[in-house]
């Protein structure tokens, strides 16, 4: 029986208007890895953030190997051997990776305010090494994309020794094989007797990783169990209070032929090479590849984001000239982005104008006017619709949870009345029940005569939502499947159908990979 | 499939020149000698070596304040109050010099404590009490330009210029030429070499200490850099400080180029820093920004209004041009980072 490095007991912490954690508790062994569970809202990164002295607790004791212990701020965590991956990516994008992975701790020479950048950069690439990363610790955060940085941010809380890491969905933005990677990470860890706390809301990493469950809802403490011992559906039923039944995976009706999107040779650098696709009315065409196989962008020159070297875009048949977003959206066509903080959302703006926000014309009244009316029922409709979390529709985006905040961006492009959705990673960091009302939703709209363009990395969701799947690897098209074709194998087997000779000579452009 | 292919797999960013941070540099550098070239082209009097060091001389001032105000910018912050801060340091030098008969040395450090001491309030303000900096350095502007004034009227009974009639070697700290004194033909006042030697030390202060580095961190990621255990609020309050300090330095230098200290000046030199400041390439948004940039901006100005004049451009129309080139600065900056 391992010893208890952590106890949290009578937690409470209110926002103005939410009652975030009510009694609270959460219990942490040494050198076991604890999955912390719950759907959207439950009150996990919150009970977490106690706990990494990023909020203060209202109330409740926290007794930390044997002792009460206060933690009023990050700094007083780290130095107890607490540290946290956070949910949100927190990282300075005009630093380097040495220079964010050693923040507050850089390497002195002599004097005590001057920095050593060499032995920083040097210790950097140490930690990378152990991990098996191949990333230049002088590459500036900026250029890399959301799945290398979150390895960023799991190098930087590992470079802390700490007795108890947390992360907070750590493999929402990773691959199968950088998850792989992490859980080879985790295991040395627990090993060597770090107490690790794991929020995840795929339940199928848990009982390959955790040794323990505690699962919350609405703030409150439900229960704990031995991750080996329970099954999945118990899971379930104990995070949403109810059972869930998954629906059967169904391959939905086939669309008409009426072709909505067409791109024919898109380029872009070495990112898009020569990338030609259809949408048809209707359809829901799975984009699926690696991670930085050139699907986001992709979708975001379609989007009008990034501009082409060359190719052309034609929407219901008639060339489309989409130079920027705008364009795009009097196209009808929607971007639902995979850093929502980044380009999705207006964060320090409420719900409701988030919701409003791409379709505003729609709400304006004779003079020109906000109709507040039409935007509040709208606002309240997605957000009855959408089951999100919020204690009203006036509630700053930036203070729901992060399941929440997917959510309302998916609620301001159904606002829009779009055709053509392009839905980037929808629901990464999405709990079950969110999951499969998602699910539900995409196929409504498509029954309604819109089209989707989903990328995806989860080949489940690619599989069972998609009538044709394209495969990407490397900025090409490799392959395109039927999705009576599709099985996960031969997916996998065109992502990785990399050009070898092509490679050799610096086929990645990013400065901050080393070619292998 | 092996980790390491798919760790390292990573979106490929296209390259172009201008986004290199050297290509900003170089951008405003190019400006600069475009307008001197075309200035030595329009007239035969600007290309000489008085104008020159006239250029040099007068970019002094401005450069130094400047230089404190790309600190706190790279923080995602502004200063209004380094122009009145400056006459206020101007004035407690002056005081402690001229009235009160301190040694020279004492003075400056009167003066360099002054504009420190405003900017640590201007720190205290934002980072405490959380003020927005653009309202809490625009009430330290209003409370300086009024201590500026209110001083000599409580010394002297009226307002007025406070004149260094008996200490002239205070005047040969921005006047007098070391390097006259050494190369003859060459009278390059003092006054550039503390530019260049302040402008030294906040490079060296960027990108070589924690200071620095912190300062950037919370331009670029606020949050982050409170995530990451940092005491963010400390160190904002010392890069306003550290303004502060160059806003006092300044303060020393305009009282010895003008062997007084003038109540009413002031106002107006915080809009050519940050002017300076922006088109040297600093983000108004945080994070970016250097000090050579910063330098170059400073020239760009003082050589724009130097050629005007010399042009015989009335200064109505100098302040005209000289608007629509930081328009048109920026704008630059903006294609840069847009050619990502
Ligand atoms: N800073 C804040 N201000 C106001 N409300 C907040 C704040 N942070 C969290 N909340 C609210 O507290 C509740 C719990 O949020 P929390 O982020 O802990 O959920 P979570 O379990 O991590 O969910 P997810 O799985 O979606 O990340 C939510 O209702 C959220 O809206
Ligand atoms: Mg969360």
């Amino acid at each position: 029986m391992s010893d208890v490095l952590l106890v949290m007991e009578e937690i409470d912490k209110s926002f103005p208007g939410v009652r975030a954690l009510d009694q609270a508790r959460f219990e942490l062994r040494a050198g076991e890895v604890h999955a912390l569970i719950g759907e959207n809202g439950a009150g996990k990164s919150t009970l977490m953030k106690v706990l990494a002295g990023v909020y203060s607790k209202d109330g409740g004791r926290i007794i930390y190997q044997g002792k009460e212990v206060d933690i009023p701020n990050p700094r007083v965590a780290q130095d107890l051997g607490i540290s946290m991956i956070h949910q949100e990516l927190n990282l300075m994008p005009h630093l380097t990776l040495a220079q964010n992975v050693f923040v507050g701790r850089e390497p002195r020479q002599g004097v005590r305010f001057m920095l050593d950048e060499k032995q920083l950069n040097a210790q950097t690439q140490a930690l990378f090494d152990s991990m098996r990363l191949r990333l230049d610790p002088r590459t500036r955060v900026a250029n890399l994309t959301v799945a290398t940085q979150q390895m960023v941010e799991i190098a930087k809380a590992l470079s802390f020794n700490s007795k108890i890491l947390i992360m907070d969905e750590p493999t929402a933005a990773l691959t199968e094989a950088e998850i792989e990677e992490l859980f080879r990470i985790i295991r040395e860890l627990r090993a060597k007797g770090v107490g690790i706390v794991y929020i995840s809301h795929r339940l199928e990493e848990l009982k390959q990783i955790s040794d323990r469950i505690t699962v919350m809802r609405d703030g409150r403490y439900v229960g704990t169990e031995d991750a080996a011992a329970i099954p999945i559906e118990r899971i379930i039923s104990m995070m949403v209070g109810r059972t869930i039944y998954e629906s059967a995976p169904e391959v939905p009706e086939h669309p008409s032929e009426e072709i909505v999107l067409e791109a024919r040779n898109l380029n872009r650098g070495n990112v898009i090479r020569d990338v030609s696709f259809k949408l048809k009315k209707g359809e829901i065409l799975g984009f699926a590849g690696l991670m930085g196989a050139g699907r986001t962008e992709v979708a975001r020159a379609v989007f009008g984001a990034d501009p082409l070297d060359s190719g052309e875009i034609y929407v219901h048949g008639k060339k489309a000239n989409i130079k920027h977003p705008r364009d795009a959206v009097r196209y009808g066509i929607g971007y639902l982005s995979e850093d929502r903080k980044r380009y999705g959302l207006a964060v320090g703006l409420d719900v409701e104008a988030n919701i409003v926000l791409a379709a505003f014309e729609k709400f304006l009244g004779k003079l020109g006017v906000v109709n507040s009316n039409k935007t509040r029922e709208t606002g309240k409709y997605y957000v009855e619709t959408l089951a999100i979390k919020t204690p009203s529709i006036q509630q700053r985006v930036k203070n729901l949870s992060g399941g929440n905040q997917q959510k309302v961006v998916i609620g301001k492009w159904l606002t829009a009345d779009t055709d053509v959705l392009i839905f980037d990673e929808p629901t990464r960091g999405i709990d079950v029940g969110a999951k499969s009302e998602i699910y539900h939703l995409l196929n409504q709209l498509t029954q309604e005569g819109k089209s989707i363009i989903m990328i995806s990395s989860e080949l489940p969701e690619i599989l069972r939502m998609s009538h044709r799947i394209m495969v990407m690897c490397e900025g090409r098209i490799t392959g395109e499947l039927t999705a009576a074709e599709a099985t996960q194998e031969r997916i996998m087997t065109y992502a990785t159908q990399r050009r070898v000779l092509m490679a050799e000579n610096g086929a990645s452009g990013d400065p901050g990979v080393q070619e292998v | 499939m092996t980790t390491t292919e798919n760790t390292t797999t990573t979106t490929p960013a296209k390259r172009s020149i201008f986004r290199s941070e050297a290509a900003q540099k170089l951008l405003a550098f190019g400006a600069l000698i475009v307008i001197f070239v075309f200035f030595s082209l329009a007239s035969p009097f600007f290309l000489t070596k008085d104008n020159v060091i006239g250029i040099l001389l007068a970019t002094a001032v401005n450069g130094v304040l400047a230089l404190g105000v790309t600190f706190v910018i790279i923080t995602a912050g502004i200063d209004l109050s380094v122009g009145t801060v400056m006459t206020l340091a101007a004035m407690t030098t002056a005081v402690s010099i001229a009235v009160w008969h301190l040694p020279i040395p004492l003075g400056i450090l009167v003066g360099l404590l002054t504009g420190m001491l405003a900017g640590a309030i201007n720190g205290v303000v934002i980072a405490r009490m959380k003020i927005p900096p653009f309202v809490a350095t625009l009430g330290m502007m209003m409370i300086a330009r009024g201590l500026a004034l209110v001083i000599p009227a409580a010394i002297f009974g009226s307002v007025r210029p406070v004149y260094f009639s008996d200490s002239p070697l205070f005047g040969q700290i921005m006047m007098g030429s070391v390097i006259g004194a050494l190369i003859p033909n060459l009278p390059v006042p003092n006054a550039v070499l503390i530019l260049f030697g302040a402008a030294l030390v906040a490079a060296f202060l960027l990108a070589k200490t924690v200071f620095g580095r912190y300062t950037v961190a919370i331009g670029s990621n606020e949050e982050a850099t409170r995530l990451s255990g940092i005491n963010v609020a400390n160190w904002k309050t010392m890069v306003y400080a550290v303004g502060g300090l160059f806003s006092g330095l300044a303060g020393v230098m305009i009282a010895s180029r003008l062997n007084s200290a003038q109540p009413g000046l002031g106002a107006g030199y915080e809009l050519d820093a940050i002017a300076a400041v922006v088109i040297g390439g600093t983000s108004l948004s945080g994070g970016e920004g250097t000090i050579l940039g910063t330098l170059i901006g400073a020239f760009i100005i003082s050589t724009l209004t130097n050629g005007l004049r010399i042009l015989g451009v009335p200064q109505e129309w100098q302040f005209v041009i000289t608007g629509v080139i930081v328009i048109l600065a920026v704008y630059l900056d903006i294609l840069r980072r847009r050619a990502r």
